[in-house]
């Protein structure tokens, strides 16, 4: 007889039968929730095929493309949280939150609506796909709007957490994922909450603060890099750009000063604006912020190359860290 | 319906206008033309048991759900909630005064209110969301969704329209108060609509075009949705926007504004006047 054992979130196994997708394992989750709670709505711009298909062959009364059409797909799931349901759209973060913008603004955060985005092709993860597939400035128009949580999970298994907290979230939530697998950080032992942070590594001569995929894990080995230069490094996972973890900025600007921001988003409004906004008020030190610059990618290349291309690879972001810890300590 | 049974209906919407005058005369204006034009239709949905519905208990899950997509045209709205007994007559005095719930567009603060509308295009997309999530639980409560004509040139009530089609909304209904005009002009000079009927009817609804003032005509059209089985429901009531008044008929000039001691007079004496049959 064989026994299916369902293995623990984050663990080997679980990594190994799901992967490291957080679009993936983000839509698992939704899966998994829609079991016990016929709530569930998964909702769809024709882009279903980005990992919807087990919801849609398990629960296809719940399921529902809109295809290309997303304002209407934007207000529809309003109207289902109006009436109780807890839609789910899954679509670019772009599309959401740009092209339906002003549904995003009134019907779901005015209303206070329970739906949850799940964003992909966030950041500059499409590479090659180029400008119109990139997505920089998603964090900053959703942290603008009122009522609005917004989550940028570090890995895969962060996303699957922060998907089931943002279905016990009343209210609208913007998760901001991707496709590609991205390097794991977390394990089977870890929780998120929202308004939540993660303290990763403890030093006394600089804190970065990163969030969201790719980056918290390039910050990991930023810090270990500057660890072997004598650079002791503090480092915040920032899952929870809104509502922001006040506490962990104050307590980290008065151990280390010094604060470094690394995003996959403009530098304009994003994680380095949220931090800079609470420590301007409670505890102002230097705020150094990387991410994307202010400007449209004007080259084709892969992911990686942009990261470089933006300072945003891990060589990169230790030479800035480095370079701010003397200019500091002068 | 006869004369003898419309009559209650048609006085109703002659109180109703008198309010919107009220309105537009004690507050820094109102939107009088589109209030004044969808006058009727929403008198008979709320006052002709269209709409099921239960001012004691606005949240009553077997409701029907009125969406007022045209937001702007509060001044109606208001009045025939109050009329209706969502909230007392006398509020209506508050309209735009400080701390009053009855702001220019409408909230959800409001009882009987079920969106807050004000920027055209959103109604009719949360009207399919709320008709779906409601076949889903077998859910036999209905959609209206009022929209204004200039509204439709909003390309998310097309999104919504080939949506409700699609996904074959019988329980979704719209009136569409064709007045004809929009801000900045008649709507075939500004961007032209026509041929109206046949645009919805492309996009898969089944419509009827009825006289939007006549309230015989509104009642036969709502008591028979849905006109087909499987198909959403469109009703064109081609109305005169500022409907009522001499200087407020057939001009967008009145779209929005504030009337004069003078004009408030001139108002009442039309007003006062035999009601129409």
């Amino acid at each position: 007889m064989t026994e299916t054992i369902t293995p623990v979130p984050g663990s080997a196994a679980w990594i190994e039968r799901h992967g490291l997708s957080a679009i993936d394992t983000s839509r698992l989750a939704q899966f998994e929730a829609a079991a016990t709670d016929d709530r569930i709505m998964s909702l769809e711009g024709d882009l279903g095929d980005c990992g919807g298909e087990e919801f849609m062959r398990h629960y296809p009364g719940r399921y529902f493309d809109f295809g290309i059409a997303e304002a209407n797909l934007v207000g529809a799931a309003a109207g289902m949280a109006a009436v109780g349901k807890i839609p789910f759209i899954n679509t670019f973060g772009s599309f959401a939150l740009m092209r339906a913008c002003e549904q995003v603004r009134l019907d779901l955060a005015y209303h206070r609506s329970n739906v949850k985005i799940a964003g992909t092709f966030t950041g500059i993860a499409a590479g090659f796909s180029g400008p119109t597939h990139h997505c920089g400035e998603d964090i900053a128009i959703a942290r603008a709007m009122p009522n609005m949580v917004v989550l940028a999970p570090a890995d895969a298994i962060a996303a699957y957490h922060l998907t089931l907290a943002a279905r016990d979230w009343q209210g609208p939530v913007y998760i901001r994922l991707g496709v590609d697998p991205t390097t794991q950080v977390y394990g089977e032992t870890d929780s998120f909450a929202i308004g939540g942070s993660k303290v990763l590594r403890d030093g006394e001569d600089v804190t970065i603060v990163a969030a969201g995929l790719t980056t918290v894990a390039t910050a990991l080995t930023a810090a270990d890099s500057l660890a072997a230069q004598g650079i002791r490094a503090r480092v915040v996972d920032l899952y929870s750009i809104k509502p922001v973890d006040r506490a962990v900025l104050v307590d980290s600007a008065r151990r280390t000063g010094l604060i470094v921001t690394v995003e996959e988003h403009s530098v304009i409004g994003g994680l380095g604006s949220a931090v800079a906004e609470v420590l301007a008020a409670e505890a102002p030190v230097p705020v150094r912020m990387l991410g994307l610059p202010d400007e449209y990618a004007h080259v084709i290349c892969s992911y990686e190359a942009h990261l470089v291309r933006c300072g945003l690879d891990a060589n990169s972001v230790t030479a800035t860290v480095a370079d701010e810890v003397r200019r500091w300590r002068q | 319906m006869t004369a003898t049974t419309a009559r209650p209906l048609v006085e109703l919407a002659h109180r109703i206008r008198h309010h919107i005058v009220e309105l537009a005369t004690n507050s820094p204006g109102a939107h009088v033309g589109g209030s004044m034009s969808a006058t009727e239709i929403l008198t008979v949905l709320f006052f002709d048991d269209v709409l099921k519905v239960d001012p004691s208990n606005p949240q009553w899950t077997e409701r029907d759900h009125l969406i007022y997509s045209k937001g702007h045209a509060s001044a109606a709205l208001y009045a025939v909630l109050a009329e209706r007994g969502f909230f007392p007559v006398s509020e209506l005095a508050t309209y735009k005064q400080p701390g009053s719930r009855l702001a220019g567009h409408p909230s959800r603060d409001i009882p009987g209110v079920e969106w807050a509308t004000g920027s055209l295009g959103h109604g009719l997309p949360v009207g399919v969301g709320i008709s779906l999530a409601n076949r889903h639980d077998n859910n036999t409560s209905r959609t209206f969704v009022v929209l204004g004509d200039g509204e439709c040139e909003e390309g998310s009530v097309w999104e919504a329209a080939m949506s409700a089609a699609h996904f074959q909304l019988d329980n979704l209904v719209v009136v569409v108060d064709r007045n004809g005009f929009q801000e900045d002009g008649p709507t075939e000079e500004i961007m032209a609509l026509e041929p109206f009927a046949d645009k919805w009817r492309a996009f898969g609804w089944q419509v009827a075009d009825v006289d939007g003032h006549d309230v015989t005509q509104l009642s036969e059209a709502l008591h028979r949705v849905p006109f087909a089985s499987g198909r959403p429901s469109c009703v064109i009531a081609r109305t005169e926007k500022g409907h009522g008044l001499s200087f407020t008929a057939n001009t967008h000039t009145w779209h929005y504004g504030k009337f004069s001691q003078e004009q408030y007079q001139q108002a009442l004496a039309e007003l006062s006047g035999e009601v129409p049959s």
